[in-house]
């Protein structure tokens, strides 16, 4: 139970920083650069070991925000430089997040196929 | 020579300049202790509701991992779906970055910047227009999980 309560807490926390940038930085950040600066964010703090601590805490609540996504890549990528060196960092990122790469190419694709935008 | 400066010119810089501090005055300010409450209480939920699925996952015996990248699929699955029967655009009216920020915000700029583009076919038009947001999103996530994977070479080396 407890780990619900802190997922929304600290997923909370992600979207209000979110909801700050866009809200008091110029008004061209659109929700594609949240989105780009998000996953690169998640990367990096990743690659310093400073997002395993947030996805210990709050779980699905730092794993489910794009950040968590940039976590995934980069903790792929240093797996697989472990095990095979520099191939590894051009295949660990992919195969660590095959599953929610391909997901979203299908399902978006199949869901723009089959629904039409309302006016 | 004197030079004098061109007027017309010169108007149209003033007259840009006026019309900035106009907008600026009359723009209306954003709500902004709204807006970051339901962006937190939106996005709040949107990640209980996967850490509710991952803990199911768990109780079933899924492996950590596992439990983890199935979470996404469902969460990718819900955006698309949310996105296409109209509901998640609505929702992000009132949420904001609540909306966008988790995964089923990136599912949802997939499709609904794909489900515009019909009339350009579904090669070239859906197929290509998928990728508007996700692309950079994706070359931006990869470009530094490879730059940081090749510094841990060159370190541990």
């Amino acid at each position: 139970m407890i780990s619900l309560y802190m997922a929304f807490l600290i997923g909370g926390a992600f979207c209000l920083i979110g909801q700050l940038i866009m809200d008091l930085t110029k008004p061209d950040v659109t929700p594609g650069h949240i989105l780009v600066g998000y996953i690169s964010v998640g990367a990096i703090l990743s690659g310093l070991g400073l997002y395993e601590p947030l996805v210990k805490i709050g779980g699905a609540g730092a794993s489910i925000p794009l950040s968590g996504f940039g976590h995934v890549l980069t903790q792929g990528t240093l797996k697989a430089v472990e095990e095979k060196g520099l191939l590894g960092a051009f295949s660990g990122g992919v195969e660590a997040a095959a599953a929610g790469i391909t997901a979203a190419i299908v399902f978006g694709y199949l869901a723009a196929v089959i629904f039409n935008p309302k006016e | 020579m004197l030079t004098t400066p061109d007027p017309a010119n010169q108007l149209k810089k003033i007259e840009i300049e006026d019309y900035e501090t106009l907008v600026q005055q009359v723009k209306p300010k954003p709500p902004l202790l709204k807006n970051s409450f339901w962006a937190f209480v939106v996005g709040g939920v949107i990640c209980m509701l996967a850490q509710a699925i991952q803990n199911y996952l768990l109780s079933k015996g899924a492996g950590k991992t596992d439990a983890a990248s199935w979470t996404s699929v469902i969460m990718i699955f819900l955006g698309a779906l949310l996105t296409g029967i109209g509901v998640y655009n609505e929702l992000g009216k009132i949420a904001g970055a609540g909306s966008i920020v988790p995964i089923t915000g990136f599912s949802n700029a997939i499709v609904a910047s794909a489900m515009e583009f019909k009339r350009e076919g579904y090669i070239f038009g859906v197929g290509a227009r998928i990728f508007s947001v996700a692309g950079p999103t994706l070359v931006f996530g990869f470009v530094i999980a490879v730059l940081i994977g090749a510094i841990k070479v060159f370190i541990s080396s």
